[in-house]
């Protein structure tokens, strides 16, 4: 494979990644749902995806988990982010631009406040 | 949607629905003949002829047929606007190829757009599936494979924050450098 980077650059991450977590408890963790239907996608919703992995880079935020969904049928109110914390319950955002996804993320994730204006009510 | 990168998540996205576990996009630009040629190839449950004209045409689509919608009619009016085509091949049980020609100098023809980002989320929101990704422009090739990556993190997250910015260095300097070959000053500095 002829990769830029090398795959021994990886194992390093890796090793780094493992000793960081040996040294920390796991708190709750945190799965990130985008929603990736063709609604979802039109509104932007891998500008929202992008913004929210760097912000996951920049402020190295450990134990979260992104995933992709299709059309959850809300296509008015995409792009939309499901943020699920712990055993709280999960939250819906709808109309989540890059600005908004780096508030959730802020906010919602590092400090428990939900970001009331973009919560879309299920 | 104003990207090819943006129609090719679109593709996948009906790959996923139809739950390949092998995934292959190859965006192939070839300036000698002047044409954009992109695929993308699964190893999902399929279609038989009947449900691949339905996808195609957005007049005829079900609402039973929720995976897939306007994306493809779309992206085949785009093509077709372009002096190119779209076509699908399918198989029940074995799988679908999506394969999509654009006249590549054509003023219509959308911007390829953020390949990487494409890339990036589609690799990272479906860790499971086994991703090759390669872009080819004339006789300049990247080709990237999840797996090997898979491998060497040993169930340490994609998200891992180093990790990510691992694969989004990789996947932008990889498609960099096919679009922007290194020139040779650089290449004798083992740059």
């Amino acid at each position: 494979m002829p990769t830029i980077k090398s795959l021994d650059d990886l194992k390093r991450i890796r090793e780094e990644a493992l000793a960081k977590r040996k040294a920390k408890t796991t708190s709750g963790q945190v799965q990130i749902t985008v929603a990736m239907g063709t609604c979802g996608i039109a509104a932007g919703a891998r500008d929202t995806m992008k913004a929210i992995l760097e912000t996951i880079a920049e402020k190295n935020l450990e134990g979260i988990i992104v995933t992709q969904t299709g059309c959850i049928g809300l296509c008015e109110r995409e792009p939309i982010v499901q943020v699920t914390v712990g055993d709280q319950p999960k939250v819906t955002y709808g109309k989540v631009t890059p600005e908004v996804a780096r508030r959730i993320l802020e906010e919602h994730v590092l400090k428990g406040q939900v970001v009331q204006d973009h919560v879309v009510p299920l | 949607m104003k990207e090819l990168a943006l129609h090719l998540l679109d593709i996948a996205e009906n790959s996923l629905a139809a739950g390949a576990r092998h995934i292959t996009i190859k965006v192939i630009e070839d300036t000698l003949n002047d044409r954009l040629t992109m695929e993308v190839c699964d190893d999902g449950k399929g279609m038989d002829a009947k449900m691949v004209a339905r996808v195609i045409d957005p007049f005829v689509t079900t609402r039973t047929t929720r995976k897939v919608g306007l994306g493809i009619p779309l992206l085949k009016a785009a093509a077709e606007a372009c002096n190119g085509s779209l076509t699908i091949e399918s198989e029940v049980g074995k799988g679908t190829c999506v394969r999509v020609v654009f006249q590549r100098s054509h003023i219509d023809r959308m911007p390829l757009g953020d390949l990487a980002g494409t890339f990036l989320t589609l690799l990272v929101g479906n860790p499971h599936v086994d991703w090759t990704f390669i872009y080819q422009v004339d006789e300049r090739v990247y080709t990237f494979e999840s797996a090997p990556v898979l491998e060497v993190l040993q169930g340490v997250p994609l998200t891992e924050p180093a990790v990510l910015s691992y694969l989004r260095q990789e996947l932008e300097e990889g498609i960099h450098q096919v679009q922007k070959p290194v020139t040779l000053e650089k290449a004798s500095q083992g740059v």
